[in-house]
């Protein structure tokens, strides 16, 4: 629980200091504060528009999901029939390819900066493969676990283990879905890549934010 | 103008009600009498609270309502930061009178006194049972898989401070006048509440851990133990007592009850002495326990030993076949006088070895109509086949005498049978037959019960789980 | 200019083509929104029957043959997870967020109009699938609507093996719906306000639906985690929650799971979820009693601040449901603490709406009953909130059915008159047509002196002791004879109660044809979804421009003007705002 309230008290902070600098104590009454509002132009209050607010608001309810997770894993450790799990080492290398996955995004990212569609191609491809390499590597990891006889039922640290690389993994196959319509989109030419360079910009924060869910995660299950 | 004068009606209304209602605590029965002092003091503060603002709010109604015709405006008022600040201060200074007093009788309730004896509640699905650490005053190790028909409690058999633990294997705790009791409270497989309204204190049973709570009985009586967590089907009958008792008539029922150890002890039963003590019983009940309508004998042959004891404990100890309409429960209490513990447990032993054949269907009825209240409510304890458990104190009711079920029903459900204060699992049974509308529903009910096969297990939960 | 590039481009975005593009695959949020509202009702209308039948044995014990213990113990759940998700949670975020959100901050739609309608669809597929509970073999669940383990998924309970999981995989579709809907909400509220409308101008209905829905994106997540750890208890056999156990005899396989650990995270989420029904009603009674008060909303900035403070807060006092769970009791002090903390926000917010009154303007028409009695029965729910987040006081009182008035009161009764205000207020803008106004004051009558003769004595029931979800008392030697008599009085109220709900739906399907028709703004309000140039406002709701906002959301009875609002596109006028100055210091 201490973890999501932390979690809170930062989304709370962050709130806070934002509708502060947006002028929480204003008298919107006043002729003074009426008439610079007045000068209010609309729309877009983060400078972000639609769809990157959006995201970054999903960002915030996933990050509420897998805390509370993570704070259920601290409280459920408290219980005397807790004992550790030895992570299979398989791990460092999924590790290893969400993080080139991630790394693929950043660079496809550029070269949409860039406009150079060749690059773009190629980017989504890598990202794309090293992302599912990821994936592959988590159910081998799973087989390896399950093959030495530590079930779902064996103990929590297991159970947990699966819960957790199961709803991760279940979170990029939802970021892959958006990757395929992008790459689709690219691969079927016409589309301007304008509208590609935010597809891209989106799935490449999305990668990042995934890569740190992970980590967090990962560091978890290693340091218990 | 009607809204203005209806809030008046209603805050008149409730202060009234509150002062004239009759329904207010009950007498308190312990040392808590400051819990009772903060819920006063709640009830001054915010009931001032509620007469304040809803009288000034129906003023507020009837002094700027609009009237047709007139010119009427409103002024024009976005904020009176002095007003608002003064509310605020106000408000704050209401809300700490009443939690300063109300946290400093938590940190009462947190500290349990050096001196306080322990005991433990033990729940689970629907009644009571207790344990008393015994001489040593210290309570053994249980565990929940340790839990049998012999070993109710779980206690772990190899640990030494467990042997002299007492236990008390009905929902009847007595305890001493004026003591402080620290209650540690298990739970076997749900979650349940430990409340007896006249202590006030209230605290859940959690299963895989153990919760307490505190409190001096200050009042001689019985009081009820009611559950107050959801636990189930039956929640509502999961009923208990306690029994306030000066010190020496507390020692002295704590002294009759039985030890770990002495429980232990008890030998099984010899079957071919309880042979020849049956031969009494033949004669109603059958050479082969299969019950005899015409003279009111219901089949024994199947039916859970446990229950079978219980019921000739019960009715030798005028628990059972007392009420003066109970009169063919009345010819067994003599026949019960003629066996003592050893005597019971022969017979038991005796009956176990008897076949256990099918029965005619005597009562006719709608088993369809019949079927869903057994399904849903009967089950939870009997078991969906009817094969009775041992754990909800239900005994079997599968091609058992079907007559008898029909009378027993009646029985409970016209107060016959289980309002005898003893009759612990009897008065569950009572608050459940009370469901059945009338003769035909109970019909229907026992027509559905004759369709169930003979039972494979008596153990068997009432539900398949994988 | 920005302005124009963002918000006057695309008139029609997505301009529905054919019937059935236009009311029943429709992105149109007002559309989506009566979709929301409708199903919402008429679910409700479900658990209002539920709850019929426990009153039916509460007051008349085993009269009833089919009432038994067990699906008494379905109708108490299903009622409760019914009408605190399904009907008010969707009801005010799916329905009148949807419908007000774009409307009172000046856009054209939802700013995600296709994650708009799939939410409502997915909704409907949670309530689908919750519905399907009552025809599998052994019923719904019949948990209670905390769904407690062990309890919730042993034999025991009713509805053990398919019903808990139904209603596990039902709330899990509805949090996928509520955070497309939530996101969308959220998002629009920050990105798409018309031109002048900052924060501060905003409406407190706008502000109250938005900190609602943050509160429910940040909660919901909570009760998504312990459905899907109590479903693999349930299915696979994991011991996240399960300890130990012996279940009717048997010794099962679970093992070292924490039953608290569920209700810290069930609470987590269901404590918010109380601020998630409550503060919509917040904001939007506050819209209420000023337009018809004639009189802005006393202290708007403390309304807004209160509304921000009770949501932070309602993060950290989730424990005061569990003084009596066996919890350290140490937490007992820090969560009473903030949890009577949080009374003085609240309190602020009943000053200022009594205070609007003062000096007001008062028109005692339908939506403005509904709004007061509102105003009477949270005041009496928040006034027993005190008893029960006081630990000390919780006690004696916890279970009880002190604690089932006190809910009902503050989060049952209360945000369903704001519902009723609601409808009344909007339904001429909806639907073009007036309510009927007397066939709209019986139903306030009967209604709210009705609930209110069902939960006063109810309170008293409680302290006398009377525990809640018991099918039936029987004898008790502290349970006086005359207590029955109250609970058969208090049956007969809720009853009418009930029964009288008729009248408003004959008066929403009757006036719907034969309703005098309204005009564009038939209350004189300033808020901008009364300003739309055609009623109901038709696709993309502004015609070619979108509204500029030039003044707060509260300018009534300015000093000097002629009328006595001012709607809030309307351009400054330096004589009036003058006026509006002067009257402050007067």
């Amino acid at each position: 629980m201490s973890i999501s309230g932390l979690f809170l008290l930062v989304v709370a902070a962050i709130i806070g200091w934002w509708l502060f600098a947006r002028q929480l104590t204003a008298k919107p009454w006043e002729q003074k504060q009426s008439e610079a509002d007045d000068q209010y132009g609309g729309g877009a209050s983060l400078a972000l528009g639609p769809a990157r607010a959006g995201l970054w608001l999903f960002l915030g309810v996933i990050t509420a999901f897998f805390g509370l997770f993570m704070s259920a894993y601290r409280m459920r450790m408290m219980v005397p029939d807790w004992s550790p799990l030895a992570e299979p080492s398989l791990l460092w290398l999924n590790t290893v390819m969400l993080i080139l996955s991630s790394a693929a995004f950043q660079w496809t990212r550029g070269a949409a900066d860039h406009g150079d569609a060749g690059r773009v191609k190629a980017g989504l491809g890598a990202a794309g493969l090293f992302a599912l390499a990821f994936l592959a590597g988590q159910l081998l990891a799973w087989q390896q676990l399950n093959a030495s006889g530590q079930y779902l039922t064996s103990n929590p640290a297991i159970a947990f283990f699966y819960l957790l690389t199961g709803l991760h993994g279940l979170h990029l196959l939802g970021g892959l879905s958006v990757w395929g319509r992008t790459t689709a989109r690219m691969w079927r030419g016409g589309s301007p890549l304008g509208d590609i360079r935010l597809s891209v910009e989106l799935c490449t924060v999305y990668w990042h934010y995934l890569l740190l869910v992970w980590l967090a995660l990962f560091g978890l299950l290693l340091i218990t | 103008m009607a809204l203005a004068i209806a809030l008046i009606l209603l805050v008149v209304g409730s202060v009234a009600f509150h002062f004239l209602s009759p329904w207010w605590f009950t007498p308190i029965a312990s040392n808590w009498q400051s819990m009772d002092d903060t819920v006063n003091l709640t009830f001054w503060v915010t009931g001032i609270v509620f007469v304040a603002i809803n009288l000034f709010m129906a003023y507020a109604i009837l002094r700027y309502r609009h009237r047709k015709g007139t010119a009427q405006r409103a002024k024009y008022e976005p904020e009176n930061k002095k007003l608002e600040w003064w509310l605020i201060v106000v408000t704050s200074i209401g809300v700490a009178a009443m939690l300063a007093p109300g946290l400093v009788v938590w940190a009462r309730f947190v500290d349990v006194p050096e001196d306080a004896a322990i005991v433990e509640a033990v729940g689970q699905q629907w009644h009571w049972s207790f344990r008393f650490p015994g001489k040593d005053g210290v309570l053994g190790l249980t565990a929940a898989g340790l839990v049998t028909l012999d070993n109710p409690f779980g206690m772990d058999p190899g640990d030494p401070k467990g042997q002299d633990d007492v236990l008390i294997a009905n929902p009847e705790l007595h305890l001493p006048l004026g003591k402080p009791v620290k209650m540690l409270l298990r739970s076997k497989d749900v979650l349940h509440n430990f409340t007896v309204t006249q202590f006030r204190v209230k605290m859940d049973l959690v299963p895989g851990m153990i919760t307490y709570l505190w409190f001096s009985p200050t009042r001689i009586g019985a009081y009820e133990i009611l559950c107050e967590e959801l636990c189930g089907i039956a929640h509502f009958a999961m009923r208990g007592s306690v029994v306030v008792d000066e010190q020496s008539g507390f020692d002295t029922w704590l002294a009759s009850q039985p030890t770990y150890a002495q429980t232990v002890a008890r030998v099984a039963g010899d079957p071919v002495a309880g042979q020849a003590a049956y031969a009494t019983c033949m004669a109603c009940h059958g050479p082969r326990g299969e019950g005899n309508e015409a003279l009111h004998a219901p089949k024994l042959a199947g039916q859970g030993s446990w229950y079978l004891a219980r019921q000739l404990r019960h009715f030798k100890q005028g628990v059972r076949g007392a009420h003066d309409d109970d009169v063919y429960g009345k010819q067994m209490v003599a026949f019960a006088g003629l066996l003592d513990d050893v005597g019971i447990n022969n017979v038991m032993a005796y009956l176990a070895t008897l076949p256990d054949g099918p029965l005619p269907a005597t009562v006719a009825g709608n088993s369809a109509a019949g079927k869903p209240l057994y399904v849903s409510t009967c089950a939870a304890c009997h078991g969906a086949a009817g094969e009775g458990l041992w754990a909800t104190n239900a005994p079997r009711l599968a091609q058992m005498s079907d007559w008898y079920l029909s009378t027993q029903l009646n029985n409970f459900k016209q107060g016959i049978r289980g309002s005898h204060a003893q009759d612990f699992y009897g008065a569950q049974m009572a608050l459940m037959a009370r469901i059945l509308a009338d003769d035909r529903a109970s019909n229907d009910l026992v027509a559905y019960i004759n369709t169930l096969g003979k039972p494979e297990s008596q153990l068997s939960a009432y539900n398949d789980r994988p | 200019m920005a302005y124009v590039a963002i918000a006057d481009r695309d008139v029609h975005p997505h301009d529905p083509q054919t019937f059935f593009t236009r009311y029943i695959w429709s992105q149109d949020h007002k559309v989506i929104a009566i979709q929301y509202s409708l199903t919402a009702i008429l679910v409700g209308l479900v658990a209002l029957v539920l709850s019929g039948m426990m009153r039916l044995q509460l007051g008349f014990p085993n009269s009833f043959s089919f009432i038994d213990p067990s699906n008494y113990l379905q109708f108490v759940t299903m009622h409760g997870m019914i009408m605190v998700i399904y009907l008010l949670t969707a009801l005010f975020l799916g329905g009148f967020g949807n419908y007000l959100i774009p409307l009172m901050v000046g856009a054209r739609d939802m700013v995600f109009p296709y994650l708009n309608m799939l939410s409502y669809w997915v909704y409907l597929l949670a309530v689908i699938v919750l519905m399907v509970g009552f025809f599998v073999p052994g019923g719904p669940t019949g948990a209670g609507w905390t769904l407690y383990p062990p309890q919730a998924i042993l034999p025991g309970t009713a509805g053990a093996g398919g019903g808990i999981i139904l209603m596990l995989v039902s709330l899990g579709i509805f949090i996928v719906a509520f955070t497309m809907g939530g996101l969308n909400y959220v998002t629009t509220v920050l990105q798409a306000r018309c031109r002048g409308m900052t924060f501060m101008r905003m409406p407190l209905s706008v502000w109250g639906i938005f900190m609602a829905t943050v509160l429910g994106l940040l909660a919901f997540p909570a009760l998504l985690v312990s459905a899907i750890m109590m479903t693999l208890d349930s299915t696979l056999g994991t011991s996240f929650f399960m300890p130990a156990l012996v279940s009717m005899g048997e010794p099962l396989d679970y093992k070292g799971g924490s039953p608290v650990l569920f209700q810290h995270l069930f609470w987590f989420f269901g404590h918010p979820e109380v601020y998630i029904v409550a503060l919509p009603a917040f904001g939007i009674v506050s819209d209420l009693l000023s337009v018809h008060a004639r009189k802005n909303i006393f202290g708007y900035r403390m309304m807004v601040w209160a509304i921000l403070a009770i949501g932070g807060l309602s993060f950290v006092v989730w424990a005061h449901h569990m003084y009596v769970s066996g919890m350290d009791p140490y937490f007992g002090f820090f969560f009473a603490t903030t949890t009577l903390i949080i009374a003085v926000p609240t309190a602020i917010k009943v000053y200022n709406w009594v205070l609007t009154l003062w000096h007001g303007d008062i028109h005692l028409r339908t939506p403005m009953l509904f709004a007061i009695g509102f105003i009477f029965t949270f005041i009496h729910g928040g006034l027993t909130g005190l008893f029960l987040g006081n630990v000390t006081v919780d006690l004696p009182l916890s279970d009880t059915y002190f604690v089932v008035a006190h809910f009902h009161m503050v989060m049952g009764v209360s945000p369903i008159l704001v519902v009723f205000g609601a409808i009344y207020h909007w339904y001429p803008k909806i639907t073009g047509r007036m309510l009927n106004e007397t066939l709209g004051k019986v139903h306030f009558w009967l209604t709210f002196l009705g609930v209110y003769a069902v939960y006063l004595p109810m309170h008293y029931l409680g302290i006398l002791g009377v525990p809640r979800r018991y099918f039936a008392m029987g004898d008790t030697n502290f349970i006086p004879e005359s207590a029955q008599s109250l609970n058969a009085s208090i049956t007969v109220s809720a009853l009418i109660v009930g029964v009288v709900q008729v009248v408003f739906i004959f008066n929403l399907v009757w006036s719907l044809f034969k309703g005098p028709k309204a005009g564009p703004n038939p209350w004189g309000a300033t808020t901008l979804e009364w300003q739309t140039p055609d009623t109901p406002p038709s696709h993309g709701n502004w015609g070619p421009h979108l509204p500029v906002v030039y003044r707060w959301a509260y300018d009534y009875s300015v000093p000097g003007a002629k009328q006595d609002f001012i709607p809030q596109n309307q351009p400054g006028d330096p004589a009036l705002t003058a006026g509006r100055d002067h009257g402050i210091k007067g």
